[in-house]
């Protein structure tokens, strides 16, 4: 028996350790994820005006600040009544924001956070061609920061495409900043943006800026239909073995996101351009029910009022364990592709089709570490192509923002898909400030540790069984990780939805 | 071509929720990649050693990179800390690899890494002020660096950038400063250590809405047109140069967009800024005191 601790395990967000045991062959036999910052922010919303949840909350993530904001203007939407009564300008814009959000992080993953594991930036200083000329000279100075060190051995990629993986990292730290760019033109700025609010968003939509927003959609679908895709596709085939690695725990969920109407209060049921639910193997699908969510902490740093207690015997983690009918679930594109596969989407069948016929593999195949990223991809290609519609649909003419009156005792909740994976908000209000405030984020599902049943959590899961080839470099294992985009700050939470009581809320009565 | 200088930057981050990293990503002149790759200026190249969202390592061999920079840079490094040290509980609130099987606390490696630091570089609110993680009731024991480093008698050289997230050329810019002209004089930064070459002007001396401020045309609702006071904006107590520079490359920035400005720049941000969305009043404003020690103004946190 050995152990590989990987602390701290770099290129996701935030502070996170990964431990696995192997045996005697080298595979691993169990494996444990913590997340490792503990900051309190739903105390630190209690007894503040609701109103500002919107704001406080986008500064649990910097990376995926949007979907915190959203889902915490929907929650306070659904607390203050008027949750179907925002404006179809608010509608639009509020998916326009999100979703160049998930194009920034999309591309930030691939190209930033994962690439490494595959190509060879190192080989990459030798090549002749200008285009790499910066990077001879950034050589020549005799220091590698922060590309060397690194995990060795099995950077696999023939030269053609790790030329090509290399150039696109370079480019697409230029075109991940334009997303952002793109995001901040109706979000006033960004990271963290201040345009989303309860009732609606603040900006106006105007002519020149509907004009700049649809070009700059333009240049990211160009850039990830040309360049982001066939470069998942050229390290799904040089590693193709990633297709029978990391399959984790094969249940699904996802809350679907992008509305495609305002109409319908119950946000589990409104009309979403991917859509919500559950899935597992079977590919059957199942229609979404919030009320089976439950949480539990025996083995996260928390008594069982929720305190924080670091110092907890049997915890090995600030990430508490979500399950869904209390079995544990996958989050995040995957999940997302899958149930919407599940459910009949035209759309996500038809890209899906093509690329698994591309690459001679089954939907089986799909759960993986290389199905993941091409998950990833497939869905940004189709979010880039949805926002060059959306912007087309806003009406300069029309109201972004519907008053409201603030409600001195109501509870609300907002649930949608950020770009890791399910993202619930929701929230109590006494004497008209905040008494509970509680959010389950994407890595409090995918990172969570083992539940009080022990049932690992499906990072861990995915681990489970896994051949490390070489213990000192353990490539398999970040290459596991990462598949699954962790963020600490996002996942680690202390209040919980018990007291909350999801049934009583009004909009799933 | 001659010798480069090799300018080291350790970046550590602790409480934080990388927005910080984020936003200097989005770096446009210089671009993030010239950074990383080429040199700030001819002869000058900042060298990245320690990112944990960026570098390709991890694990123990990029723990291993902290003692090796020590022992290479023997002048010492420029230290970026991004995020508030949480305090409480021994530190156990964040922590960064093991120690003979025991987690590092944050507060513990940022002692250490200190030590030996040139000058630190306290980048966002949280590490500037306390921030997020510092707003009642400071859960963690959250502080930020300059406060960390003064209760523990560390005493170097710091830069306050603060924002939440700080404006990428508000981080780029100072590096630059230093490189090109060494640490900030005393007259180039204001009482709370920041380069008044971005924080040295009201918001509501520049903003685009004054002549509503000054006609009284005031917006009653989020999204009206007029000046944003009456819904809460923070504009005329923050200091920034955010009406001008604007975010983005230049496309908008808070009000520009029609949300107030929640004062994320300024000492007492998240609580001395709420609610958001009322008027502020003035008696809200943070108090400060001077140092007899170090002859500095410092917050005086706790107050009523």
């Amino acid at each position: 028996m050995q152990k590989i601790v990987i602390d701290p395990m770099t290129r996701i967000e935030g502070h996170m350790k990964v431990e696995v045991t192997l045996d005697n062959t080298g595979t691993v036999v169990e494996a444990r994820s913590s997340g490792l910052l503990y900051r309190g922010v739903e105390l630190i919303l209690r007894g503040r005006d609701p109103r500002d949840a919107a704001r406080i909350t986008q500064r649990v993530c910097g990376v995926c600040p949007v979907p915190h904001g959203t889902a915490s203007a929907l929650c306070l939407d659904s607390a203050f009544g008027i949750s179907n009564k925002i404006p179809k300008n608010g509608v639009i814009l509020r998916n326009i924001i999100l979703a160049s959000e998930y194009v920034h992080n999309h591309i930030l993953h691939f190209y930033h956070l994962c690439s490494l594991d595959y190509a060879d930036i190192v080989r990459a200083v030798s090549y002749t061609e200008n285009d790499f000329e910066p990077l001879r000279q950034f050589a020549s100075r005799g220091e590698l920061a922060p590309f060397m060190p690194r995990y060795e051995g099995d950077y696999r990629l023939n030269d053609d495409d790790n030329k090509a993986l290399v150039l696109h990292y370079i480019q697409a730290l230029e075109m991940r900043r334009k997303a952002h760019d793109m995001l901040a033109l109706f979000g006033g700025r960004t990271p963290i943006q201040a345009g989303i609010v309860a009732g609606g968003v603040t900006s106006q939509p105007t002519t020149d800026k509907v004009l700049s927003f649809y070009w700059r959609a333009r240049e990211l679908y160009d850039f990830i239909a040309n360049a982001y895709l066939p470069d998942v596709l050229r390290v799904a085939k040089a590693y193709s073995d990633y297709f029978g690695i990391g399959a984790g725990c094969g249940n699904f969920i996802t809350f679907g996101f992008f509305d495609l109407d305002g109409d319908e209060p119950d946000y589990a049921k409104r009309k979403r351009l991917l859509k919500q639910g559950t899935t597992d193997r079977s590919l059957k699908y199942e229609a979404l029910d919030l009320s089976q969510i439950s949480e539990v902490v025996r083995h996260s740093w928390y008594d069982d009022d929720g305190t924080p207690n670091p110092k907890k015997e049997s915890a090995y983690s600030f990430i508490k364990a979500p399950r869904y009918n209390g079995i544990t679930h996958e989050v995040g594109p995957l999940a997302r592709l899958l149930v919407n596969y599940a459910s009949g989407n035209e759309e996500i069948r038809k890209e899906l089709e093509i690329l698994m016929g591309e690459l001679s593999i089954g939907v089986d195949s799909m759960l993986s570490v290389m199905g993941r990223h091409i998950a990833r991809a497939i869905e940004a290609k189709v979010i880039a192509k949805a926002l060059c519609d959306w912007v087309l649909k806003l009406n300069p003419d029309e109201p972004t923002f519907v008053p409201y009156e603030l409600p001195s005792h109501a509870e609300g909740i907002g649930a949608i898909d950020a770009p890791r994976g399910c993202l619930m908000h929701s929230v109590r209000i006494e004497n008209g400030v905040i008494a509970n405030y509680s959010i389950i984020s994407p890595t409090t599902w995918n990172g969570s540790p083992m539940d009080d049943n022990g049932q690992r959590g499906p990072i861990e899961e995915a681990l489970v069984g896994t051949k490390v080839s070489d213990p000192e470099n353990p490539k398999e294992i970040a290459r596991i990780v990462r598949s699954f985009d962790p963020c600490i700050a996002c996942a680690v939470h202390v209040t919980n939805l018990r007291g909350m009581l999801i049934r009583e809320v009004r909009i799933f009565a | 071509m001659g010798k480069v200088a090799e300018i080291p930057v350790i970046w550590l981050q602790g409480a934080t929720c990388t927005g910080c990293s984020m936003s200097v990503l989005n770096s446009i002149r210089p671009s993030i990649a010239n950074l990383l790759l080429e040199e700030l200026f001819p002869g000058k190249h900042i060298n990245l050693r320690f990112h944990m969202t960026l570098m390709a390592g991890s694990g123990e061999i990029v723990l291993e990179i902290l003692r090796e920079t020590k022992e290479s840079f023997p002048n010492g490094y420029l230290l970026v800390i991004e995020g508030a040290i949480p305090t409480a509980c021994e530190g156990l609130f964040c922590t960064v690899g093991e120690k003979d099987g025991k987690p590092t606390p944050f507060m513990e490696l940022t002692k250490e890494l200190t030590n030996n630091a040139i000058a630190v570089i306290a980048l966002g609110t949280c590490a500037s002020f306390g921030g997020i993680p510092s707003g009642r009731p400071n859960p963690t024991g959250a502080m930020s660096v300059v406060e960390f480093m003064h209760s523990n008698g560390i005493n170097k050289p710091f830069v306050r950038v603060p924002g939440c997230p700080p404006h990428p050329d508000w981080f780029v810019g100072t590096c630059a400063h230093i490189v090109l002209f060494g640490l900030p004089k005393p007259d180039e930064v204001d009482e709370l250590g920041r380069l008044k070459l971005f924080y040295g002007k009201l918001i509501h001396d520049n903003c685009p809405r004054r002549g509503y401020f000054d006609t009284g045309r005031m917006a009653h609702k989020l999204s009206d047109e007029g000046c944003l006071y009456e819904v809460g904006c923070k504009g005329y107590v923050t200091f920034s140069d955010c009406p001008y520079r604007k975010w983005n490359g230049g496309i908008n920035w808070c009000i520009d967009n029609g949300h107030p400005c929640i004062g994320c720049c300024e000492p007492g941000f998240p609580d001395v800024m709420s609610p958001i969305y009322e008027r502020f009043f003035e008696e809200r404003l943070p108090k400060l005191k001077l140092d007899e020690a170090t002859g500095r103004l410092i917050l005086v946190t706790g107050q009523d």
